[in-house]
């Protein structure tokens, strides 16, 4: 294939700016999907993505193009989140292209996942073609959206394509934009075999399947192909492209094409994201640069409900982990709750999403602790460690210093909300670095923010306090030192580890007020009284007392039927496998999580 | 020996907390379910089966005229092999005056179950009863002349705005009456009946409150002569209801009737609740719940709903080989007041009965 007629490129946006809706479009008016076929978003085939309107994973597709000037195109499309979160999955995605479109909401103009995806773009040299979407919105304003595009990220803008994704307006003259403005691979075909792996899953059938960009060379079905970075060698069984339901075998790749390679891999381990892929026989000098590592920034601990599942939920991580490189997952023991992992996410709703994964295409009952963040402490001794697990924090006595996270944070909202948002920030520990005006009546707010005091619900907090109009994005600044305390909880006198979190001194007391009063909410009574108490350093800074349960229902079982009865019981067996027994207190899952939620 | 329900599904009003199977009294029904009633007890006449209670109950049996007891009675005598059977008929106040008492007493009723409630006229009129208290009085004190001596009444607990007070009262003017028997319920809001409303649930007593309102109540019928001997069934001493004892020690019943739940030949069956349907078919259809009801389940489930409670040899008879666990959880509990476990049985205290449903299902998962 002639690769002049090859145009390789991502979609990026701030999250509902219509990234999907668009990609959805692109692929009617490229006849790539039938329409009796379309479903909405048909590239987020996740049912949690369709669930939440949101795409989680990059997903890509290989579409044909015939332009006005005659010719017919091979287009790859790779569609990207647009979640802080992801932004792990975009730069994978955007290493695989040449240009990226980049869409702006005309009604809401520029927001922090614009900017940062956009950086992220430029960053890897991609031609970025801007396109600003729902002009059908009555509070459109398209003028605006182009001079924010050029007055803040500095690209031409105003003859970008004025669009409705969703009314399928004007979508012809983004696709026109692809072919002119985005250039085609320059690859080596005759080179030796150098393609980067930006993705891959395990198929139960075929193994692993690496989605991957062939930068240089070819490779067909019998080639012996070699991963640089594990040095492992497999022969190919299966090559093709990415069609818009399924995968289409071809045989063959070429340089400049986007496709997926399936060699009867079984272990998981073997293909890394971001690796070079090269023919064993005819290696080529040396490998792609790959991804830069991420690291996870939040960490919770993940049970099994049942214990037994252990087992189970090794192997799904596993799987996960092969499909999202930036999960991360370590076994760990708690007294409370038995085997289970220490798992790292770049974020909260990261976090949310790989519980969820978990539960439904795994099928797992989990118990989750709430999510915290790594610290750094110096101990008396010097020596200083790294603690991802609250329960680990050492005692007072030997801390010499501790030091938390950080993170630059930039807020970007209409200047109504600026003093809210002050408060929010001011609320959570940050330290105010400036303020931007994007234009007459948007700003953008820059705090130092310390990790630990976003990681629970500052979105939701931002969001409730801004209705919904500010955005949000941070990066890591690094360590600073802070003064903090491990808070414990006891129910019924026993220590309860996974239960346990750090926090800043000041803060202490509100925070185990909070918690106490919440976990009286969410354990339901006992057969006999039981205190929840809060403590630091083994002295109590809170207390409740979760009454004795008085009363159940009293069934009556009139004229000799004894079945409701039965039926009742079976209700109480069934309540009590989602409870979990810590000493002699049934505790429900939920408990575990209410660290979570001492805002509400 | 076993037992016979037979259901009379009819009442002048419905309730509005009751979820049992009735419907509006209508005299051409009445008669031809009554005939299926009988036409079910001939169908018995082959078997020679031995019999010590019947209970008539509903519904609002005693909207039967006595004509129409006597047809049901006549056909038992002739179909069942009677051991001078505790005969018991349920009653509303509303529905009897001396006269028909004394003609349901010559055929052979010995027993009468009276849907009391309250002695508070407002409360039995948030609980949509006919009656007034003075009324049932009167019910009671005719059903002794007519010469009952076995008489039972139902008392309410949670009733909408009752008070410690008012129940006091209400038991106080029971126990007065000349009664050897009373069930004390608590009320259960039923899904999908006039009750189930938020209304009502913000005027009933909270958990708390209902607790002691049955622990009073435990306390004051004993205080009477009332001993307690089931979770809801309270009894001067040889007074306690023969027929439901059945129901918890296992023995077998068979019963008759749009909705009548049978344990006859080891199995659980029932009769579907469709008043029409079992008035016009020739026998009525019985659905099987369990075929071979776990034994030893049965026996903590029921047996623990006594006050005489739960042998433990009984359990290991039953196939419990490992009674360790249930010791110790049962003596976990007894620090509690929840149970006690002497010489060999366990049995609950008015407090475990409380939370009879945890402890239940507790003391079964362990076995």
């Amino acid at each position: 294939m002639d690769q002049k007629k090859i145009r390789n490129f991502s979609i990026i946006a701030h999250i509902d700016h219509g990234k999907s809706t668009l990609a959805d479009r692109i692929l009617e008016l490229t006849d790539t999907v039938e329409l009796r076929e379309m479903e909405d978003q048909l590239l987020d085939n996740m049912d949690i993505e369709r669930e939440r309107g949101i795409t989680i994973k990059a997903r890509a597709v290989r579409l044909k193009y015939h332009a006005d000037d005659g010719e017919d195109y091979i287009f790859n499309l790779i569609d990207t989140p647009g979640h802080v979160d992801f932004n792990y999955e975009v730069s994978r995605s955007l290493v695989a292209c040449e240009g990226a479109i980049l869409i702006v909401d005309a009604s809401q103009g520029i927001e922090a996942q614009t900017l940062a995806n956009t950086y992220l773009a430029i960053e890897n040299d991609l031609e970025v073609v801007p396109v600003i979407n729902k002009i059908d919105l009555p509070s459109a304003d398209p003028e605006r959206a182009c001079n924010e595009v050029e007055n803040i990220i500095g690209i031409p803008a105003m003859d970008a394509p004025r669009i409705s994704a969703k009314m399928g307006i004007n979508i012809k003259e983004v696709l026109e934009r692809v072919v002119s403005d985005i250039p085609a691979p320059e690859g080596d075909d005759n080179a030796p075999l150098k393609a980067l792996i930006f993705d891959s899953y395990y198929d139960q059938y075929k193994g692993v399947i690496i989605y991957c960009r062939v930068k240089d060379g070819h490779i067909k079905v019998g080639d012996t192909i070699r991963l640089m970075a594990t040095g492992a060698q497999f022969q190919t069984v299966e090559i093709g492209y990415m069609g818009a339901k399924e995968l289409v075998s071809v045989g063959e790749l070429h340089a400049g094409e986007v496709g997926y390679i399936a060699a009867s891999i079984k272990d998981i381990g073997d293909t890394r994201v971001g690796d070079t892929v090269t023919n064993a026989d005819d290696p080529c000098d040396e490998a792609l640069p790959g991804y830069k590592k991420v690291n996870p920034m939040v960490y919770c601990g993940i049970y099994p409900a049942d214990g037994a599942k252990y087992g189970d939920l090794r192997d799904a991580l596993e799987k996960l982990v092969l499909n999202d490189a930036s999960l991360s997952f370590e076994p760990e023991t708690s007294v409370a709750l038995g085997f289970g992992f220490r798992c790292g996410f770049l974020g909260l709703l990261h976090m949310e999403i790989i519980q969820e994964r978990l539960e439904r295409e795994y099928n797992l009952d989990l118990v989750t602790t709430a999510p915290s963040v790594t610290y750094k402490v110096t101990l008396t001794s010097g020596e200083t460690v790294t603690i991802y697990n609250p329960t680990n924090y050492p005692d007072t006595g030997i801390i010499s210093s501790a030091q938390e996270p950080v993170v630059n944070a930039h807020i970007y909202t209409p200047s109504d909300y600026v003093g809210n948002i002050m408060e929010l920030c001011q609320d959570r520990r940050g330290t105010f670095k400036d303020m931007k005006y994007i234009d007459t009546n948007r700003v953008d707010l820059h705090y130092i923010l310390p990790l630990n005091e976003i990681v629970y619900d500052f979105f939701d907090a931002l969001k409730s306090k801004t209705k919904g109009y500010a955005s949000f994005d941070y990066e890591m600044k690094g360590y600073e030192p802070s003064k903090l305390v491990k808070l414990d909880v006891l129910l019924n006198g026993e220590p309860v580890d996974a239960l346990s979190f750090i926090v800043h001194e000041e803060k202490a007391y509100s925070r185990a007020r909070r918690l106490v009063e919440k976990l009286k909410e969410n354990i339901p009574r006992q057969l006999f009284e039981v205190p929840v108490q809060a403590a630091i350093g083994g002295k109590i800074i809170a207390r409740e007392t979760i009454k004795a349960l008085r009363k159940d229902v009293l069934a009556k079982c009139y004229g000799g039927d004894i079945t409701r009865k039965k039926k009742l019981l079976e209700k109480q067996k069934e309540g009590k496998k989602r409870m979990r027994q810590l000493g002699s207190v049934s505790v429900p899952q939920e408990a575990f999580m209410s660290v979570l939620k001492l805002d509400d | 020996m076993t037992g016979l329900y037979i259901h009379i599904p009819f009442c002048a009003r419905k309730c509005p907390y009751c979820d049992f199977c009735s419907t509006a009294f209508n005299k051409t029904l009445v008669q031809s379910y009554v005939d299926a009633v009988v036409r079910n007890i001939a169908h018995y006449s082959t078997d020679r089966i031995g019999l010590d209670t019947i209970y008539f109950g509903g519904g609002t049996p005693s909207l039967l005229t006595p004509q129409q007891v006597g047809q049901i009675l006549h056909c038992a005598e002739n179909s069942f092999v009677l051991h001078s059977p505790e005969i018991t008929l349920e009653a509303n106040p509303c529905t009897v005056s001396l006269s028909k008492l004394s003609e349901y007493r010559s055929l052979g009723v010995n027993r009468l179950s009276f849907g009391i409630q309250s002695a508070s006229d407002s409360e039995l009129v948030s609980l949509g009863r006919l009656h007034t208290f003075g009324r049932a009085e009167k019910a009671v004190n005719d059903a002794f002349d007519a010469g009952f001596d076995n008489i039972s009444c139902d008392l309410m607990i949670g009733i909408p705005d009752q008070t410690i007070k008012s129940l006091e009262y209400s038991i106080d003017a029971l126990t007065n009456l000349p009664v050897q028997h009373i069930s004390a319920y608590m009320l259960r809001i039923e899904q999908g009946t006039p009750f189930d409303s938020d209304k009502i649930r913000n005027t009933v007593a909270d958990d708390d409150l209902s607790s002691e309102m049955y622990l009073t109540t435990v306390q004051k019928l004993a205080a009477a002569g009332f001993e307690q001997y089931e979770i809801s069934n309270f009894a001067k001493p040889g007074f306690e209801s023969r027929h439901n004892m059945k129901y918890w020690i296992g023995e077998s019943y068979i019963g008759i009737g749009a909705s009548a739940h049978s344990l006859f030949d080891g199995k659980r069956y029932f009769c579907p609740g469709d008043i029409g349907r079992f008035a016009s078919s020739p026998l009525q259809q019985t659905v099987s719940e369990d075929d071979d009801p776990d034994k030893l389940e049965e026996y903590v489930m029921l047996g623990l709903r006594l006050t005489k409670g739960i042998s433990l040899s009984k359990l290991a008879e039953l196939g419990a080989s490992d009674l360790s666990g249930l010791i110790a959880k049962a003596a976990a509990y007894e620090r509690n007041d929840l149970c006690v476990l002497k010489d060999g049985v366990l049995r609950l205290t008015p407090k475990g009965f409380l939370v009879s449903n945890v402890l239940i299902s507790e003391f079964i998962q362990i076995l």
